[in-house]
């Protein structure tokens, strides 16, 4: 049988899910299958990098053969690693023009939006298709500001200094195995700098796409907001329904200098044969604020706990976590938050939706130092249950080596309650909708929050996910 | 004739985790009448409620329902709704997070047509003006659905939903409970109203006093899962005096399903 019609195949089963086509493209490089350490200088070579950065690869190489895979949480044992090409080049070069792209690839975009969400309310925008950026374009009055908004493949030729100074200096690539194969295969990303004062209201998005099964994505992002400095990020992606699984580990460390402030916004919507291991981590200086608006609805196992390492006095960081799990996904998001300085300040709010065989954890950790006086922490983990088979738990640690500090921890669980249905039923309103109207309940006083652009596109998508969940 | 009756119910029998509570119903309402269902705790009254709307806890073990002669028993509780069927709950649950408008545009677009809705500053003029009439701050369109309503707040709002939905038979199930007079007054004004339109009620209480308000053509005694007696309002009257001592079921009465 031939690829595209086993794909067909896999696509015809009924699924919900709305960007599950696959574009018929050739690659113009490719590593093949399997990782060693000729992949990881392959890799290097094919993007002409310096030698600091293949060492930087090599060595990160050595950490991911020797670490082993992480022992809590979900079981990753199906992962085969040999079984995934960690390279896949689609177009010869990134472009500013979306016309320069094949054609099948910029018909996914435009099905995906994103030529028009750029012009409606993005200040930059890129594309990454594969291992790499097809399209990528920052506003022309922030560039003059001085913004500088690459991807990060450029980044290491145009800004070596500040790559060689910030990056890895959030997650090193020892801190897990996936965060070493990242460091020794990364490809993609966003790199973005934003000088001292310079306010980037208006959002730039990466979204990121799989095409091919079987196929590992390792985005690198570097975001620096520099002293007094604001940024609005966002990312999203999806992928091709295919029978197979991706890989998709990404690393994102975002540097928050003195009274600087980052809002990192991912609406995470992979198809449902994806491992997403992501790891994210912030280091905020003093007074400056870093917040993470996580929102997980797609992909096969999630695990991803978004940090803020509040390193300077004053602080602040903040979670804003949201998960669907739906049939057989699991998903473990979380957040941690890590108090270093006195008066530091974080929130954490979760709320889960767990449907069917879903299942959809909390785990999180809060941190706080000797000498970090005055710190406070509010966690709040709410957990909806659609049906009687499906789950929830949740897994907070807490380390508390200061006496001065204050934390709140609640969480609750609660199901969809049969009687809510039937009353508003009894009110002309079919059994579906009433579903959708009794989790979007639920999620109301965090959806109200969002950017209006991310609450109508999460609730869409919750709505998506709900069909078929009744009867 | 067949057609002067908006609700027939024939030889009912309903049950629920095994144990069946309503023992062979027969009841009917004529168009436009008030027929007010009385009885002792424990009778089966809140269950005739239920079944009558379709909650998936009670199990049709035989009988008809017939709404403007039409069998409504295949029907799912969305689809009674929509062909005119009302209830109005002892206890409305409360949906967090829903708040009261969008949830009443939902229900009203679902049973009338989105139509009614299309307009949403008409169709916001229009809540406002009815909760004005019975009573309630504007404030209670924006909160979430009886979500820490007070019991007559609730009450309330279960006739505001009826004003906007104008259903052909409200079914209201002890709705005077845990009501003051002045509440009880309120409630009657909006039913009334609907009354005069030419809405049937089915009113299903413990007390006389609603009916004080909500005057009933015929009143019913329900015990121990059947109706033992249907006369003119004089019945509510004479329970009032007399309590439900001649209604005790007997022991047998209250069979168990095997």
């Amino acid at each position: 049988m031939s690829k595209e019609d086993k794909f067909s195949q896999d696509f015809s089963e009924f699924d919900s899910y709305q960007f599950g086509h696959y574009d018929k493209v050739k690659h113009i490089a490719s590593t093949g299958k399997g990782i060693s350490r000729d992949v990881v200088t392959k890799i290097s070579e094919l993007k002409n990098e310096p030698g600091w950065m293949t060492d930087i690869r090599l060595k990160a190489y050595e950490v991911f053969e020797k670490k082993p895979m992480p022992s809590w949480g979900p079981d990753l044992k199906e992962i085969k690693f040999e079984d995934f090409t960690y390279f896949i080049r689609s177009t010869e070069k990134e472009s500013d023009q979306w016309d320069d792209m094949p054609k099948e690839i910029l018909e996914t975009f435009d099905k995906l939006g994103i030529p028009e969400a750029e012009k409606k309310f993005l200040a930059g925008a890129s594309a990454q298709y594969e291992s790499e950026a097809v399209y990528h374009k920052l506003n022309e009055e922030l560039g003059r500001e001085g913004v500088v908004f690459l991807t990060m493949d450029q980044a290491v030729k145009d800004e070596p200094d500040l790559v060689k100074k910030y990056f890895g200096s959030v997650i090193p690539a020892s801190d897990n195995k996936f965060s070493a194969l990242n460091t020794a295969v990364w490809s993609g990303g966003s790199f973005i700098y934003v000088p001292p004062g310079v306010e980037v209201s208006t959002p730039l998005q990466t979204y990121f796409r799989i095409n091919e099964e079987e196929f590992g994505q390792f985005e690198r992002t570097l975001i620096i907001a520099d002293k007094g400095a604001k940024v609005v990020y966002n990312e999203g992606c999806s992928a091709p329904k295919w029978a197979k699984s991706s890989l998709h580990a990404a690393v994102v460390e975002l540097v928050a200098l003195e009274d600087s402030r980052i809002d990192y916004q991912t609406i995470q919507n992979w198809y449902k044969n994806i491992y997403n291991l992501v790891t994210k981590r912030a280091k905020a200086e003093k007074n400056a604020t870093v917040t993470w608006l996580d929102i997980n609805v797609g992909s096969r196992i999630t695990i991803k706990y978004p940090s803020v390492m509040m390193m300077g006095e004053g602080a602040r960081g903040e979670v804003q976590s949201i998960a669907f799990a739906n049939e057989e996904q699991l998903q473990d998001s979380g957040a941690k938050m890590i108090h270093g300085a006195p008066n530091t300040t974080s929130v954490v709010t979760s709320k889960s939706i767990s449907k069917g065989t879903g299942r959809s954890s909390y785990r999180g950790l809060i941190k706080v130092l000797k000498g970090a006086k005055n710190s406070s922490c509010r966690v709040e983990c709410d957990a909806l249950l659609i049906n009687e088979e499906s789950r929830t738990d949740t897994y907070p640690v807490m380390d508390i080596a200061e006496d001065e500090t204050q934390i709140a921890h609640e969480a609750s669980v609660s199901k969809v309650n049969e009687d809510q249905i039937f009353y508003l039923q009894s009110r002309g309103i079919p059994e579906i909708d009433a579903m959708k109207m009794v989790v979007n309940g639920f999620l109301e006083p965090m959806v109200k929050k969002l950017p209006l652009e991310y609450s109508v596109e999460f609730q869409r998508l919750v709505e998506l996910e709900l069909e078929g969940s009744v009867g | 004739m067949k057609d002067d009756y908006i609700l027939n119910i024939n030889n009912l029998k309903v049950s629920i985790d095994d144990k069946q509570v309503l023992q062979g119903i027969d009841l009917s309402v004529k168009k436009g009448e008030v027929h007010a269902i009385m009885g002792p705790n424990g009778s089966g009254k809140s269950t005739l409620a239920y079944s009558l709307m379709g909650h998936p806890s009670y199990e049709l073990d035989s009988g008809d329902i017939e709404l403007d002669s039409e069998s409504i028993v295949d029907l799912e509780p969305h689809e009674k709704a929509q062909k005119g069927l009302f209830l109005a709950f002892q206890y409305p649950m409360e949906i967090p997070g829903l708040q009261m408008e969008s949830f009443l545009r939902s229900a009203v677009s679902s049973i009338k047509g989105s139509e009614e809705t299309k307009d949403v500053f008409d169709f916001h003029r229009k809540v406002l003006k009815e909760m004005r009439y019975l009573g309630i701050d504007e404030s209670f369109a924006d909160r979430y659905v009886n979500d820490g309503f007070s019991g007559g707040e609730k009450k309330r709002a279960e006739v505001l939903q009826m004003l906007l939905l104008q259903p052909k038979l409200a079914v209201m199930d002890e709705t005077d409970s845990g009501l003051d007079i002045d509440a009880i007054k309120v409630v009657a004004k909006g039913v009334n109203r609907l009354k005069e339109k030419g809405m049937s009620i089915l009113i299903i209480t413990h007390y006389q006093r609603i009916l004080d308000y909500i005057h009933p053509d015929r009143v019913s005694v329900l015990s121990g899962g059947k109706i033992l007696k249907t006369a003119g309002p004089e019945l509510a009257k004479e329970l009032e005096k007399t309590g439900y001592k001649d209604f005790v079921p007997k022991k047998s009465s209250l069979d168990v399903k095997f």
